[in-house]
């Protein structure tokens, strides 16, 4: 049901179609500037890069259980069945707090704009919705991208690692990083080399949960707390009444 | 009126024009603008210090109403007003620094119809709506005792068990969630300062900040304004300052052991050159300072210890918020100077209010009691370079 990309580093000749693609698909400017920049920028959403004779791309990783939909205090993320983390701008107060959280650093900022938008790779959910693959999917030469269902994509990059292990590192990143991605790499390098965070760094688990432990205790704390603070005052100043209404007795008796 | 200039009243009023400056650049040229914040670094000085220190120091409103009303306290009774302005004020500034912040300010209401319950952000968006609403009423006595207005006064005290526990309470929430907002980057926050238990230091350090603050404002109001310093109520204070940094020495040093982070700590490296800094500030020369009982009953040493633990607090929250992502992005972050401006011009709009509301309100109403007796020219000089006699402290 859920659709996901597959990037396979061994099969990538570093064309930058992908790139160029995705400018015209978000209607972002694409020149030999933009293509010679090699960051991901708030224009531009996936970037090429290129180490000795080896490629990587980098990308929004869409993952299982998004930072940034979990971080964002109006939701203006959401992961959708189809697999795309999407963005709601009009819902967006600008906080920033998705940039923080997300691992992969993946959400950029309109820091010239005076009415800046969080900008990342939203993987065409258009397109997707249309059952069409992603832009960057769709153009890629060589079918280092590839567009599919997840399931369908874990099998087929398990069985290339299979049937040539000499030519990947044994591992399938985005398959279990931060509890799963939408977007698999499989590459002969380091993934770690082009900037990707450390599989032992970032875990398998869901960077929501670490803050949801915390935040699913607050409906429970909040009436326990409210109690005890209610008690305390209630006896500190049933005390006051009580040594009020003694001496009040006293007063009467000694009347 | 003429109007005297003085030093304060200069530094206060550049301090002003160059925030000003800052905010129309912020306003008409963007957060890029004015700022040093990039995609690597999304939130600089004004999350740093505007917010998570701002919020705080205002943590003094929260502690003395607590130790007043909810444990009866009544010793303390003469602090409740300028802790519960502080507070107040803190609000309203943490929310003007909001508003620089934020890139989209003009949709801050969405907060209210657009809520996703699983964000920390979310809920320390609503506690500081809901915690500002509280301070208000809790301040609004003040303003009612001035213009002689009964009436709301009585309805104001029958609901205030209810506004003390609601205070309480979204103190806690919020303290503590500024601490739960990093819970979610363990992989980018630096490990001296990325811990489970960041909620609970964040509210254990706001209680001992409270304490110092208190303790700060009050020497500072009786320096500026001429006021009798209350030495025993500042001395209960000291006495409770030290035993909640003893606490939260112990909650960090536990923390550090749990982790097994004591053997890093004490190696020499640039993060933990800022560790040692905000430890020295917070514990080591404020718990050695008050353990002499001859500094615990000197209002200078106590003015002193409450200021140097509160640097230390401060950097710590600074440590958290920047410090401890600089190795993750792999380059300093250094605010622009119009950072540094925009907060310049908030803390010292804070002190102005202070001086503002202190004159023109019952903050210390023994005070205006006795003011009354002296002749009008004396008190005018001192009031009006106390307004402004703060600017730049």
């Amino acid at each position: 049901m859920s659709k996901a990309l597959l990037y396979d580093a061994t099969l990538c000749i570093g064309c930058k179609q992908c790139e160029s693609a995705c400018a015209q698909q978000n209607k972002l400017p694409y020149d030999d500037k933009v293509a010679a920049e090699s960051v991901q920028s708030e224009h531009k959403y996936t970037v090429v890069l290129t180490k000795d004779d080896k490629f990587m791309r980098r990308l929004c990783m869409h993952c299982e259980h998004p930072a940034c939909a979990s971080a964002c205090p109006v939701g203006a993320f959401h992961k959708t069945k189809e697999g795309p983390v999407v963005y709601d701008v009009w819902k967006c107060i600008g906080c920033r707090y998705c940039m923080v959280a997300c691992a992969f650093a993946q959400p950029k900022y309109e820091w010239q704009s005076l009415n800046p938008r969080v900008r990342k790779c939203i993987m065409c959910p258009d397109r997707v919705l249309a059952g069409k693959p992603t832009a960057c999917a769709e153009i890629c030469p060589t079918g280092a991208t590839k567009f599919g269902e997840r399931e369908d994509l874990i099998k087929e990059a398990q069985d290339r690692i299979r049937q040539n292990p000499s030519n990947y590192l044994p591992r399938i990143y985005g398959l279990n990083e931060v509890g799963g991605t939408s977007v698999f790499i499989l590459s002969s390098a380091n993934v770690e080399e082009f900037g990707y965070p450390a599989s032992a760094k970032i875990g398998d688990t869901p960077m929501p949960e670490y803050t949801g432990r915390v935040m699913s205790k607050i409906p429970d704390f909040i009436p326990v707390w409210s109690l005890v603070l209610g008690g305390i005052y209630w006896i500190s100043h049933r005390r006051e009444e009580v040594a009020a209404a003694e001496a009040e007795e006293k007063n009467g008796s000694a009347r | 009126m003429k109007i005297k200039l003085t030093f304060w009243k200069i530094v206060f009023m550049v301090i002003m024009g160059l925030g000003l400056y800052s905010a129309f650049i912020r306003y008409f040229y963007g957060l890029g603008a004015v700022s040093n914040m990039t995609d690597q670094f999304p939130w600089g000085l004004w999350i740093g210090f505007d917010c998570l220190c701002g919020v705080m120091l205002a943590a003094g409103g929260f502690c003395v109403i607590g130790a007043v009303y909810l444990f009866n306290v009544q010793r303390l009774h003469s602090v409740v007003r300028p802790a519960v302005l502080t507070a107040f004020l803190g609000y309203l500034l943490f929310i003007v620094g909001l508003l620089f912040d934020l890139g989209r300010p003009w949709y801050i209401w969405h907060q209210l119809i657009y809520m996703n319950p699983h964000s920390v952000m979310f809920e320390v968006g609503m506690c500081v709506m809901a915690y500002t609403t509280v301070l208000f009423f809790e301040f609004l006595p003040n303003v009612l005792e001035r213009f002689n207005l009964k009436t709301p006064i009585r309805w104001i005290k029958k609901i205030y068990a209810v506004l003390v526990v609601l205070g309480i309470l979204l103190s806690t929430l919020h303290q503590s969630s500024l601490g739960s907002l990093y819970l979610i980057m363990p992989s980018k926050l630096h490990p001296f300062w990325y811990t489970p238990a960041l909620p609970f230091l964040f509210f254990g350090s706001a209680i001992a900040v409270g304490l110092a603050m208190t303790i700060f404002e009050s020497t500072q109001s009786a320096k500026a304004f001429g006021r009798h310093l209350e030495l025993p109520v500042l001395v209960e204070l000291g006495g409770a300052l030290l035993v909640a940094l003893w606490v939260n020495a112990l909650l960090r040093f536990e923390d550090y052991f749990h982790r097994d982070m004591l053997g890093q700590i004490i190696k020499p490296s640039y993060e933990a050159y800022f560790l040692w800094l905000e430890l020295t500030l917070a514990f080591v020369i404020p718990i050695t300072m008050l353990s002499f009982k001859k500094v615990r009953l000197s209002p200078n040493g106590l003015y002193l210890a409450s200021i140097i633990s509160l640097l230390g607090f401060i950097t710590n929250r600074l440590n958290v918020s920047l410090t401890g992502f600089e190795t993750y992005v792999g380059h300093h972050y250094v605010p622009k100077w119009t950072e540094f401006s925009v907060t310049l011009m908030i803390i010292a709009s804070g002190f102005a209010l202070f001086g503002l509301a202190v004159k023109y309100l019952p903050i210390f109403p023994e005070e205006n009691h006795r003011a009354e007796r002296r002749p009008r020219t004396e008190i005018r000089p001192v009031a009006a370079t106390a307004v402004l006699g703060h600017a730049g402290d």
